[in-house]
């Protein structure tokens, strides 16, 4: 026991020890070391942030997408405010009075020590004036950070924008942003957020009891320096981007173009678009509301969320599908007495051509032949029934990327609408369906949809003669060039390279021959392959839809364009499309008759009647002409566009 | 009748101790108030922190007096009970608990009051550890002995490292002082810095050296030895398991520890400068408290202390508005306090008649002295930033009242030594 008992001494002599040692460092730190000491002539260390700049958004040619341009925000420490001039800084700074007790007051509430935002984003003019004079402004200084300009007033969909970082944000970034930050919020902006934010820096500066800077604590010892954001260079080329969105002005729509081999996003508006530099600057919020008005829905970026039925443009896919399987080869032909009839269903057709195979099916946008072939596919004996044939199909357009999201990298995506056996059983309430229920899919309608993208992607795969890459907006990220793994991956849509040269022949006739449907979108000296589609709107007068690549060997573009109540297929979406194929191949359109239908297009004003007309309708993208919302501007067309090709 | 007896136990507190704890949570109040004090709003406020300190000292006080009230024999009787309540509140906390800053530590109990049961949990192990080994008197010579005393401790330890709140586990090593004192070998306390200093190793030495180093100095002891076969059985058994232990530290580093932590473990080990501004507090807290320099810059004179630099200013990193504003002097005279009252408790555990009563002595003891050193220790980066409240000093109800129990539940003890538990 008495052993025991002298443990006691052990356990206190470690107490005793340990507060030596305690005291030891204490003394150390406080008396013997001036490492730790911040004299009393340094009154006061501050941590000053320097800011990033964020990484610059490049086009695919490195031409300037998205820029910085520096601001400056008025910053201020309450408790080092001495009595001023109020009236003179909100003079200055372009502010009344209660906008600045309110302001003030703010930041008080905030801190009394720390740097507050007192004004943000002034303009470098109102800077150079303030700063002059900030002497005047004691416990007042300015901080410089850098905002979003964008040369073109381009792309404001597929860039996105910053905004400043809410609470939320805040908390779920684990200590990376601080009130007053700015963050990615929409587009590659929130996509890329990470690579392009880059890291803040810290200087410890100190400073004496008038507040006057004295350097930076320990020669910058403990500072460290911002490091910009990555500069990205993005798919887009910005020359048909800037073109395709003159061509929408004042139609509602979308164009996606993709370069094939490579899965890159040329060109990809959304109309009504905005102009991005209204989402900068002071009157970001003001704008953004103003926006949000507009009955067309600004923000609905409509290439990756609008649905649409494929329409006619689905019927290469249906062949495809027909040659792989073996329920037809080119030379199959079917009797199109002008429609095709199933059960009590019948399908019009818009032509007179008797017996029809695929190149003058495809061409002439034939129904029968396209409901024949889909018919064909769903009786194959090869399956117990048709529902499982069905499911087989559904899986077999589903590798072309339809019925789900294709994983564009930006935020938003929707997956298009296609649906298995199992959902038209439960439909048909377990009644035994067949292909008449649902023989509106073989001319794309019915229960599918698709977004403008996926349907510039099926052209990208027909492209490539059987694959595609998945549809990006980044070329490269950095320095070194990085570039997701996932964005160079083919993906086989499991049809054979030797079935795609008939469809494309159909393709080819139907933009290059006389009888095609889409001879509106020939280009002289290029050989575009296409496919025009006009999708029935419930909601009002039908939807254009072309489809297509360009050249037919060693295609360098697929593109999608969809003008919403602009009717006929081969009306506006199909010389939208050519136009920019010829501009994307060629840099620029010589003849002077395509340069005025150019012109022409870009002045025609298709939008629907505001759905509330007592409202009065609010000019707000700066399209002066959208006031009248007529539903069309007509315009004698220039150079006869070849409008008497009635077929479809 | 009640009233005499009161009295008779109030006669036989030690004041001295009370006289301590009263000095200190004052040192306490007096410094959140200049670590919150707002120089162009000097009236006092009872919703600020030291408005809210003020009444968690009064109502420590009277809990405080009020466990004085007490019947000794209770904290014996109940010991499993306060054990098995804390236990539980331990896993209620996993799975209602809130989340605050990235630890589920804190149950609320509605009208903005939560419960901290980490903090309870000290007391609540304290007693049974303390009953066991007055009950059964183990001597920890057997196997059996040290498990049920180790699994008392390890229990809430584990739970609450699952908050995950390395801090408040790593508290519950202290028992190992009590179970030394009761006889457990002074080989286990070795042991247990040979862990720490092999932990320490194993981040500055590559694996590649330090296991030759471990194999080496192994085997030179296993040749020493090698006419005593149980020695030289030892030597290998010891030499075995630090290897093991050395990889079993590189997994856990990876898998258990956040990134926070781990960041923090190797800034004190100097392995990283300052990324991200981790490091920063733990410099900014140093540039404090070494501004204060000898005499300290006087009562709400600290400017370091007063601008946010130094976060969780007047909970975790009190200290610093000590060091800063009250100089050496200050800080010699704080860990004077708390080393006289350590001393002491120990002195009044050694006079008692129970071993229950020694031991819980012991316990508490050994808990404020672990707070004490980890959190001084951090304040001045001799230790990693685990963030654990300086005992009476550092701002917050749940701390403060639950070293009061803890230190007056041993006051009531002690005033009642002659009496038989
Ligand atoms: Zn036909």
């Amino acid at each position: 026991m008495d052993n025991l008992f002298n443990r006691k001494y052990i356990v206190q002599g470690l107490f005793i020890l340990i507060s030596l040692i305690l005291l030891g460092t204490l003394f150390y730190i406080q008396v013997f070391s001036d490492k730790y000491f911040l004299s009393a002539k340094f009154n006061v260390l501050r941590r000053i942030y320097t800011f990033p700049a964020r990484g610059v958004i490049l086009d695919r040619n490195e031409k300037i997408l998205v820029q910085n341009e520096p601001v400056y925000d008025l910053m201020v420490i309450p408790n080092e405010v001495k009595p001023f001039d109020t009236i003179a800084l909100c003079d200055i700074i372009g502010i009344d009075t209660v906008r600045f007790h309110k302001n003030f007051r703010k930041a008080v509430n905030q801190s009394r020590f720390q740097p507050n935002i007192l004004e943000k984003q002034l303009s470098v003019n109102i800077y150079q004036t303030l700063s002059e004079q900030l002497s005047r402004f004691p416990g007042f200084f300015v901080q410089s950070r850098t905002i979003r300009q964008y040369p073109d007033s381009i792309a404001g969909h597929f860039v996105g924008y910053i905004k400043e970082v809410t609470k939320k944000d805040i908390e779920r970034s684990e200590g990376y942003y601080r009130s007053g930050d700015y963050k990615g919020k929409s587009g590659v902006e929130l996509a890329y957020e990470k690579e392009l934010r880059g890291e803040r820096g810290v200087v410890n500066m100190m400073y004496d009891a008038k507040n006057v800077p004295k350097g930076s604590y320990a020669e910058g010892k403990f500072d460290t320096a911002a490091v910009s954001g990555e500069q990205l260079i993005s798919s887009l080329d910005i020359r048909i981007q800037k073109m395709g969105e003159e061509l929408m002005k004042n139609k509602i729509g979308s164009i996606v173009a993709i370069e094939p081999a490579t899965g890159e996003i040329l060109a990809f508006v959304s109309s009504p678009g905005y102009d991005p530099n209204l989402m900068v600057g002071r009157q970001q919020g003001n704008n953004y509301m103003e926006l949000l008005k507009n009955p067309n829905r600004v923000f609905n970026i409509r290439p990756i969320m609008g649905y649409y039925s494929p329409g006619s443009a689905f019927k290469p896919l249906d062949a495809l599908i027909g040659l792989q399987e073996g329920v037809i080869d080119p030379n199959t032909t079917f009797f199109c007495p002008h429609y095709y009839k199933a059960g009590n269903l019948k399908v019009k057709c818009e032509h007179y051509d008797g017996d029809i195979a695929l190149r003058l099916g495809l061409a002439r946008s034939c129904n029968t032949y396209a409901c024949y072939v889909f018919q064909k596919l769903i009786t194959q004996r090869k399956y117990k029934n048709q529902r499982i044939a069905y499911d087989a199909w559904q899986k077999k357009v589903k590798l072309w990327g339809l019925g789900d999201t294709l994983g564009v990298d930006l935020p938003g995506e929707r997956t298009g609408r296609l649906y298995d056996a199992a959902w038209y059983s439960e439909k048909y309430k377990q009644r035994k369906w067949g292909y008449t229920n649902v023989i509106s899919l073989a001319i794309g309608q019915g229960e599918m949809d698709a977004t403008p993208l996926q349907m510039a992607n099926i052209m990208a795969a027909i492209a490539n003669r059987g694959y595609y890459i998945k549809p990006h907006l980044v070329k490269s990220i950095g320095k070194n060039h990085v570039i997701s793994k996932e964005y160079v991956k083919k993906n086989y849509v499991g049809v054979d390279t030797r079935h795609f040269n008939p469809v494309i022949d159909g393709m080819q006739d139907a933009v290059n021959a006389p009888w095609g449907t889409a001879i509106e979108s020939r280009i002289d000296g290029i050989v575009m392959c296409g496919k025009t589609g006009t999708v029935q709107n419930p909601r009002g007068k039908n939807h254009s839809v072309f489809i297509g690549f360009a050249p037919r060997d060693n295609p360098k573009i697929a593109i999608a364009v969809i003008v919403e109540n602009a009717g006929y297929g081969g009306s506006y979406a199909a010389p939208i499309a050519s136009y920019l194929t010829e501009k994307y191949l060629k840099d620029s359109i010589t003849s002077k008759a395509r340069l005025a239908q150019v012109e022409w297009m870009k002045n025609q004003v298709i939008l629907p009647l505001p759905p509330k007309p007592k409202i009065k309708a609010k000019v707000i993208s700066g399209d002066s002409t959208a006031k009248d919302s007529t539903e069309k501007k007509v315009l004698p067309r220039p150079n006869n566009i070849r409008q008497t090709i009635s077929t479809k | 009748m009640i009233n005499q007896q009161s009295n008779r136990f109030f006669f036989n507190v030690d004041w001295i101790t009370i006289l301590v704890y009263v000095a200190l949570c004052i040192v306490g109040f007096v410094n959140i108030y200049a670590s919150v004090f707002n120089v162009s709003d000097t009236s006092f406020n009872f919703s600020s922190n030291y408005g809210k300190q003020l009444i968690y000292i009064v109502a420590g006080l009277v809990l405080g007096f009020s466990i004085l009230l007490l019947e000794a024999k209770f904290f014996s009787v109940f010991s499993p009970i306060v054990y098995g309540v804390t236990i539980i509140l331990l896993i209620v906390v996993l799975i209602v608990g809130r989340n605050v800053g990235g630890n589920q530590a804190w149950i609320s109990l509605g009208g903005g009051f939560r419960l901290q049961p980490s903090e309870f949990a000290k007391f609540g192990t304290a007693l049974l550890l303390a009953r066991y080994i007055g009950n059964f008197n183990p001597k920890f010579r057997d196997f059996k002995s040290i498990a049920i005393a180790g699994l008392i401790m390890l229990i809430p330890l584990t739970l609450i490292m699952l908050q995950p709140d390395a801090g408040s586990a790593l508290v519950f090593l202290s028992f190992m002082f009590p179970m030394y004192r009761e006889g457990l070998s002074g080989y286990f306390l070795l042991i247990f810095l040979g862990m720490i200093v092999l932990f320490i190793a194993d981040f500055l030495v590559p694996i590649q050296i330090l296991i030759p180093i471990i194999l080496s100095i192994g085997g030179f002891f296993v040749y020493q030895n090698r006419r005593k076969q149980k020695l030289m059985f030892s030597a290998v058994l010891v030499t075995a398991v630090a290897i093991a232990y050395l990889f079993l530290v590189k997994v856990a580093y990876e898998k258990v520890l956040k990134p926070h932590q781990r960041t923090r473990i190797e800034l004190i080990l100097g392995l990283k400068m300052d990324p991200k501004g981790v490091g920063y507090n733990v410099i900014q807290s140093k540039i404090a408290i070494g501004s204060g320099q000898l005499t300290g810059r006087g009562f709400l004179e600290g400017t370091q202390t007063k601008y946010g630099y130094v976060p969780a200013q007047s909970t975790d990193f009190i200290f610093s508005t000590i060091g800063e504003e009250w100089g050496f002097a200050g800080c010699t005279i704080v860990i004077g306090l708390y080393l006289f009252l350590l001393l002491r408790l120990i002195n009044l555990a050694e006079r008692q008649r129970s071993t229950f009563s020694r031991v819980y002595g012991y316990c508490v003891a050994c808990i404020l002295f672990f707070h004490v050193f980890i959190n001084i220790g951090m304040a001045i980066g001799i230790v990693p930033v685990i963030g654990i409240p300086l005992p009476f000093i550092s701002y917050g109800g749940s701390s403060l009242w639950s070293f009061t129990i803890l230190l007056f539940i041993f006051l009531k003890l002690d005033s009642n030594r002659m009496g038989f538990i």
